[in-house]
């Protein structure tokens, strides 16, 4: 570890904590339908939208309705990308001439894109045409992004409202999230990415012949439009099959430094959003503490161990750390920030193979999705997330303290408590469930690509990335098989939707109830007090939960490794 | 619920429609009109002929010539299209070894490349980055010790003064950005087209 590296590091943190306000700011005024200075512009556009949509912008919906809403609009996104890689070599904008996909890799990749997971089964330069990339891929990237931050939007409604039946209107969430967040954004953004070197064409592949003689064909494609929302929308699907690594898809240091930043923006001004909303911006900040801490800790682990290197280099005293798999470009340190950064937030691009990390540098990217991903977390998902965590632990503490829980002013009782407990536990149920089956299942044992407990880490870590809605991977890991499109599919499913109805319902049972106003006897939830319990609780429900499936995995091939056992 | 069902399919379409027809179409006539170089890929001519492009590594094997960082990328069998073989800087399918730190296949194959480089400069230390493999199987670059270590090598075999390589290595090092992001690093494919330009 240097300095200038934690320089770095540091740099990285207050970007993104002086970004917080300003884009707080921005969203509670977009979610609460106020003007803004876009409005000019866009109000005509979002107009236009609910005329054709038909959707009256000023009728509210129950929990239910807001559910079933975004459910249905799923069933279409679905649909559209499938239908699009199984008929991609009679469609327009094929010139590489990239053939049908297989059904069981489309109905993987079409369930991983509309839950915001964006695990690659698939070669994107290798198997897609820029047709499905454009018009199957890039708008999920946006409208499971605008579902994210909706659902959180509408939990955080849950929490600021007092007595009322609805939670918001999943139509106009939806909408104004794409249209006044997410798309002006990306506008800028891609300019910036092309400018750094990003390729945005539709022109076919190139073909060079090198210095020594050689033909290269060098795949390009609309990459800036698609990568700009990848990142801002913590979806990570990488046009090119090495993600963030590829120096198209992240050609700079700057560019480097930008997609880390807008992987936590949106996430981390949630905080500021659910504490403007809630009349008490402090409140915010405290839940991002709670952030801060974790995230800061993980980086230090994974930096630390990537620093140090592994027994094979340190044995030829080859010295500069785990190299394998990084580029020079991003070294040792920007490489483990954007580990630590992409597993905190449920992004999942890389820029570094994961696969080739270190024991415990890669055990800090998996132990961070099995804690729910709440590090900032993807957009809205992180932030609902979070409040769910949140609840627990004002719960614990009200049993300890023997009160009734309260939290902004909502008695937090039996139904919020098990709603809260029923979307924690999907998460155990899928990862250590499907692992568990794999490893006994001979054709998915046969997938893994590095033997002993690596091997086992494959697959704990791809069954954890698809329920958390990640999609980064420890990539060796042969995924594109019936079993694991299949079984990893069915993870992405689970993983996002049966966490989301208990959050809506939770954000309908908290509307419903009475604000009270702050007691002697209520805990205060901006201190440190708070912040530590908050921590306490997550890392002794992540503890507790997987630290067997971790100590078969990471521990143990870090006790290998030292001993210079090799598989 | 049934009032839901217009705008899943409406407001679906339209928004499928502005983000992926109209924003990306948008942004490739604008980028390309703005950034004309960079949309295209940043791609190198050399007498009318494109050699590749300045952000993607390519293979480099003769003794005259500067050489990348060790590509795990692979390619289709040409005899069995189900299997693949190791076909470095295909710049057509990207990806790393995906190997892990315990990973007897890595361990031999880092004594091996250790091995040899050694025997090429017995003198300097061996850079890591000259024996481990980068995410993307494309690195453009290596580090400035990475190439300090193949002056001899370079040198020797295009009769120059091992000082005179010595400066052009020096003339193509980048430092870090604003003195504090990313790591030094030498492109080399810039390099070895300067090296052509000086031997002529």
């Amino acid at each position: 570890m240097t300095v200038i590296g934690w320089i770095q590091i540091l740099l990285y943190c207050a970007i993104v904590v002086a970004l917080v306000k300003p884009l707080g700011w921005y969203m509670t005024r977009v979610f609460s339908g106020e003007r803004t200075p876009l409005t000019p512009i866009l109000r005509p556009v979002e107009a236009g939208l609910y005329w054709i949509g038909g959707v009256d912008e000023k009728r509210e919906q129950h929990w239910l309705t807001y559910t079933v809403a975004m459910l249905l609009f799923h069933v279409g996104g679905f649909l559209i990308i499938y239908g699009l890689m199984r008929l991609q070599a009679l469609l327009p904008f094929n010139p590489a001439g990239q053939s049908a996909v297989a059904q069981d890799l489309s109905f993987n990749t079409a369930m991983s894109f509309i839950t915001n997971t964006n695990w690659q089964n698939y070669g994107g330069e290798s198997t897609l045409s820029y047709l499905t990339q454009m018009l199957g891929l890039t708008p999920q990237n946006f409208l499971s992004a605008a579902t994210g931050i909706a659902l959180a939007v509408a939990l955080i409604r849950g929490f600021s409202r007092s007595s009322m039946r609805t939670i918001g209107n999943f139509w106009v969430d939806v909408t104004r999230c794409t249209l006044y967040v997410l798309l002006p954004i990306c506008i800028v953004y891609t300019l910036f990415l092309v400018w750094q070197g990003m390729p945005q064409t539709l022109g076919a592949y190139v073909e060079a012949t090198t210095l020594e003689g050689a033909k290269q064909t060098i795949a390009v494609g609309p990459v800036a439009s698609q990568v700009a929302i990848k990142m801002l929308g913590t979806n990570g699907g990488g046009f090119f099959n090495a993600n963030a690594s590829h120096p198209f898809e992240n050609p700079t240091a700057l560019s480097n430094l930008v997609q880390m930043i807008s992987i936590f923006a949106l996430g981390a001004a949630l905080t500021n959003v659910f504490g403007r909303m809630v009349g008490n911006q402090r409140q915010g900040w405290a839940i991002l503490a709670v952030m801060g801490v974790l995230f800061l800790s993980g980086v230090a682990v994974t930096y630390w161990a990537e620093a140090n290197g592994t027994s094979t280099l340190s044995a030829l005293g080859l010295s500069g750390g785990n190299m394998e798999g990084k580029e020079v470009r991003f070294g040792i340190v920007a490489s483990s920030l954007f580990a630590v950064i992409t597993t905190a937030a449920s992004c999942g691009a890389v820029n570094a193979m994961h696969d080739s990390f270190t024991a415990l540098g890669g055990m800090i990217p998996l132990l961070n999705i099995q804690l729910g991903e709440i590090i900032v977390g993807g957009v809205g998902a992180g932030m609902y997330g979070m409040l769910l965590f949140v609840v627990l632990a004002i719960f614990v503490a009200g049993l300890m303290v023997g009160r009734t829980p309260e939290f902004v002013g909502k008695k937090i009782e039996a139904r919020e408590v098990k709603m809260a407990m029923l979307a924690i536990l999907i998460l155990p149920l899928m990862i250590l469930g499907w692992t568990a089956v794999a490893v006994v299942f001979p054709p998915a044992v046969a997938s893994m690509a590095n033997a002993g407990p690596h091997g086992f880490t494959e697959v704990l870590y791809a069954f954890t990335s698809a329920t958390g809605n990640n999609g980064s991977a420890f990539g060796g890991l042969t995924g594109n098989t019936f079993f694991y499109n299949l079984t990893l599919a069915s993870s992405m499913f689970v993983g996002r939707f049966f966490m989301i109805v208990p959050a809506m319902a939770l954000a309908g049972s908290l509307a419903a109830k009475k604000s009270i106003p702050p007691s002697a006897g209520t805990l205060p939830t901006t201190g440190g007090l708070f912040v530590g319990l908050v921590v306490g609780v997550i890392l002794i429900i992540g503890g507790l939960t997987f630290f067997p499936a971790l100590a078969l995995g990471p521990i143990v091939e870090h006790l290998a490794m030292n001993a210079n056992t090799l598989f | 619920m049934l009032r839901e069902i217009r705008p899943a399919i409406l407001i679906l379409l339209l928004l499928t429609a502005i983000t992926g027809l109209a924003y990306p179409l948008a942004m490739t006539a604008i980028a390309g009109a703005i950034f004309p170089k960079q949309a295209q890929g940043s791609l190198i001519e050399k007498d009318g002929k494109v050699i590749g492009s300045a952000l993607i590594g390519q293979e480099f094997k003769e003794d005259k010539y500067f050489h990348g960082r060790p590509s795990a990328t692979l390619a289709p069998d040409p005899a069995d299209p189900t299997k693949t073989v190791s076909a470095p800087y295909n710049a057509a399918s990207s990806g790393g070894s995906n190997l892990g730190p315990t990973s007897k296949a890595l361990a031999d194959r880092i004594k091996e490349d250790f091995a040899k480089l050694k025997t090429e400069n017995p003198a300097a230390p061996v850079p890591v980055d000259l024996v481990t493999t980068s995410g993307s199987g494309l690195d453009p670059d290596i580090s400035p010790e990475g190439a300090l270590f193949q002056v001899p090598r370079v040198a020797k075999a295009r009769n120059l003064p091992d000082a005179r390589v010595r400066e052009l290595v020096v003339e193509h090092t980048q430092g870090r950005m604003a003195g504090l992001l990313g790591e030094p690093r030498v492109n080399v494919l810039a390099l070895n087209l300067a090296l052509d330009e000086i031997s002529k």
